[in-house]
């Protein structure tokens, strides 16, 4: 790129860039990402799924918790598109308020999860007498079995946050906190090596001798360049967080009955296999769907800011 | 050497003593009283239960608690069960077997299935092969093993009625259509763990077979006029195995948590299904001991996994 425009005379380079924006990381990586045929899919089903879970009621008006035994356990039909549960509540609009829930959980505890880490593994990275210590606490956390011990936590603590948050977002803080906090291992290892490398370059050397502090120097020098791989770990993270939450409502320590995330409508349907498939075929291939969708969009994401992949 | 796995350990004893401290704390500082459904029942009088208490040791100090606990773990003694009244030795000897019945097989297949996969992928990378092998493990790591476990459960029990959807722990095997009962309820709770297991290993064995293809040592191999076979099978697979197999032995203890799920689904009387029925229960003992079991194998693994990495990479020096 750079030999021809060598040879090209002073007005025409200018036409040339004015012809041709500027390209920044981001977009050249956005440009990478569309080529990559299933993220760019993926990426469109999870705007679908998400518009269904936020719009969806605003178009589809049937109450989620409108209890009629005549119409228990019906399967899809005109009234009720996706069919009924065991007290003929409305499947289709439980999924959509559920949805909201599983991705909302998703999202905040990556939030979390990733806030903690990277602060660690930049504190870790940067400050060399902070490294042993804080490498061992991380490795402590990942000794941890995490699974058994969400269980654990969850039933224990549940009632008290209940008592003093209210039933939705007493659970809702509890999950995304236990998830949050039992997650942030891997990503505080990455940020680490990430600064370890970083804080020996040039442009560090460069902030300091014009006076930087050490705080801009994590914030604004060396935690842009180290944002890439936090990205792809985030994207990658939420899809787990919502497969946790789930598996936790799953194994009826999650949500309440009355909060009907995806997870927990198939914890309720598990028994009624034989006589209500849709209802658990439903919930479970959305959550299957999302974290699909997630998944293949952490791979392009990937492919597309891995800097050896440019093209 | 020696020197390397000795200091490993000497990581390891404090890790575990520090997990099982956290481990016992928790469940100590816990607002949920592990009597209150004992308690709750109004026919108890309240002295009754006082004395209950006393008599199992409830109303010591926490910290004096843990130390008892510790002193008769040391002794190979995890306590007794609220429950059931029994040691706790005795539920985890009867429900372990069932649990490596399944997870074990599960994690072998898996294991044997996906190296396979993965090189064959790597070698023929963007093959038909590779893209089909490439959605199957995205499938496999992306749709909840309590999913795939119903569906199997609403195709394969309830539809054709092939297999039974509840694992039976009472048969014994004494000839071969007892060895097919077995064979048949197995089936699907293995081909849950295992759909997972192999997707992520595949993965994993592909990702680090594409990182040693392009390396000098290969171009070497190739020009030395070794055949293709030879190349792959001996110098790419066999350096590209190292982390796989450290991947492995990590994977383990993470294998049995997502057991918990497939002994829910399939009810298989297993280690997991022992621990959540011990959480709805209070049974604290009990699930203070699978705590740390889980723990152990966790730092057992990884200390495991990095001596192996130290054996099986002459390059890492021991330090």
């Amino acid at each position: 790129m750079a030999a021809p425009a060598t040879q090209m005379t002073k007005g025409k380079v200018i036409a040339s860039t004015t012809l041709r924006p500027s390209r920044s990381l981001w977009k050249d990586a956005w440009w990478q990402f569309r080529r990559h045929r299933l993220a760019m899919v993926s990426l469109g089903t999870l705007v679908f799924l998400i518009l269904f879970t936020l719009g969806g009621p605003l178009i589809y008006h049937t109450k989620i918790d409108v209890i009629d035994f005549t119409l228990s356990l019906k399967g899809p039909s005109s009234e009720h598109l996706l069919g009924t549960d065991d007290l003929g509540r409305d499947l289709l609009a439980r999924l959509m308020f559920g949805g909201r829930i599983s991705i909302a959980v998703g999202i905040v505890s990556v939030l979390l999860a990733i806030t903690l880490g990277t602060t660690i593994g930049a504190l870790a990275g940067f400050f060399g007498r902070l490294d042993n210590p804080l490498m061992r606490l991380t490795d402590l956390f990942l000794s941890l079995p995490v699974l058994p011990l969400l269980l654990v936590i969850i039933y224990l603590f549940r009632d008290t946050l209940r008592a003093t948050f209210g039933a939705e977002l007493g659970i809702f803080l509890m999950i995304v906190g236990v998830i949050g906090v039992l997650n942030w291992m891997p990503v505080a290892r990455l940020v680490r090596a990430q600064f370890l490398s970083l804080k020996q370059k040039e442009f560090v050397e460069a902030a300091r001798s014009v006076g930087a502090k050490n705080g801009r120097i994590i914030v604004r020098h060396i935690l842009p360049n180290a944002l890439s791989p936090i990205l792809v770990a985030a994207t990658i993270g939420v899809g787990g967080a919502i497969l946790t939450e789930s598996t936790l409502s799953f194994l009826g320590l999650g949500f309440p009955s009355d909060v009907p995330t995806w997870g927990r409508i198939l914890y309720d349907a598990r028994n009624y296999l034989d006589i209500a498939p849709h209802w658990a075929i439903f919930p479970g291939s959305l959550i299957f769907l999302t974290v699909l969708s997630i998944n293949f969009i952490g791979d392009g994401l990937r492919d597309a800011l891995d800097p050896r992949k440019t093209s | 050497m020696g020197r390397y796995i000795l200091r490993r350990l000497l990581i390891a004893i404090p890790t575990v003593a520090v997990i099982s401290f956290v481990v016992f704390a928790i469940l100590a500082l816990a607002p949920t009283d592990p009597l209150s459904s004992f308690g709750a029942d109004p026919r108890v009088p309240p002295e009754v239960r006082a004395a209950i208490r006393t008599s199992l040791g409830l109303d010591d100090p926490w910290p004096v608690r843990y130390v008892k606990w510790v002193t008769s773990l040391a002794q190979g003694n995890f306590g007794f069960s609220f429950m059931s009244h029994s040691p706790v030795v005795d539920l985890l000897k009867q429900r372990l077997p069932n649990t490596l019945a399944v997870v074990g097989v599960a994690y072998l297949i898996g294991v044997v299935l996906a190296i396979p996969i993965g090189m064959i992928s790597a070698v023929r990378r963007y093959s038909l092969f590779d893209h089909f092998a490439t959605t199957f493990a995205f499938i496999g790591f992306s749709v909840p093993t309590f999913f795939t476990g119903i569906l199997l459960i609403i195709v394969f029990s309830i539809n054709l009625r092939w297999f039974p959807f509840i694992y039976d722990s009472t048969l014994v095997i004494h000839d071969l259509p007892t060895f097919l009962d077995q064979v048949k309820q197995s089936i699907m709770p293995i081909t849950v763990l295992a759909l997972f297991d192999t997707a992520t290993i595949a993965r994993y064995t592909r990702a680090e077979m594409l990182e040693h293809l392009p390396l000098d040592y290969v171009r070497t191999a190739r020009s030395k006029g070794l055949k293709e076979q030879v190349v792959v099978l001996r110098h790419v697979l066999r350096n590209s195995l190292i982390p796989v197999v450290t991947l492995v032995a990590l994977g383990v203890p993470t294998v049995f948590g997502g057991a918990i799920v497939t002994e829910q689904i399939f009810r298989v009387p297993g280690i997991g299904e022992l621990l959540v029925r011990s959480i709805g229960d209070g049974d604290t003992p009990v699930v203070t001991a699978i705590l740390l079991i889980f723990a152990v194998l966790v730092v057992l693994f990884n200390l495991f996994a990095d001596i192996l990495y130290a054996v099986l990479d002459p390059r890492i020096k021991y330090t």
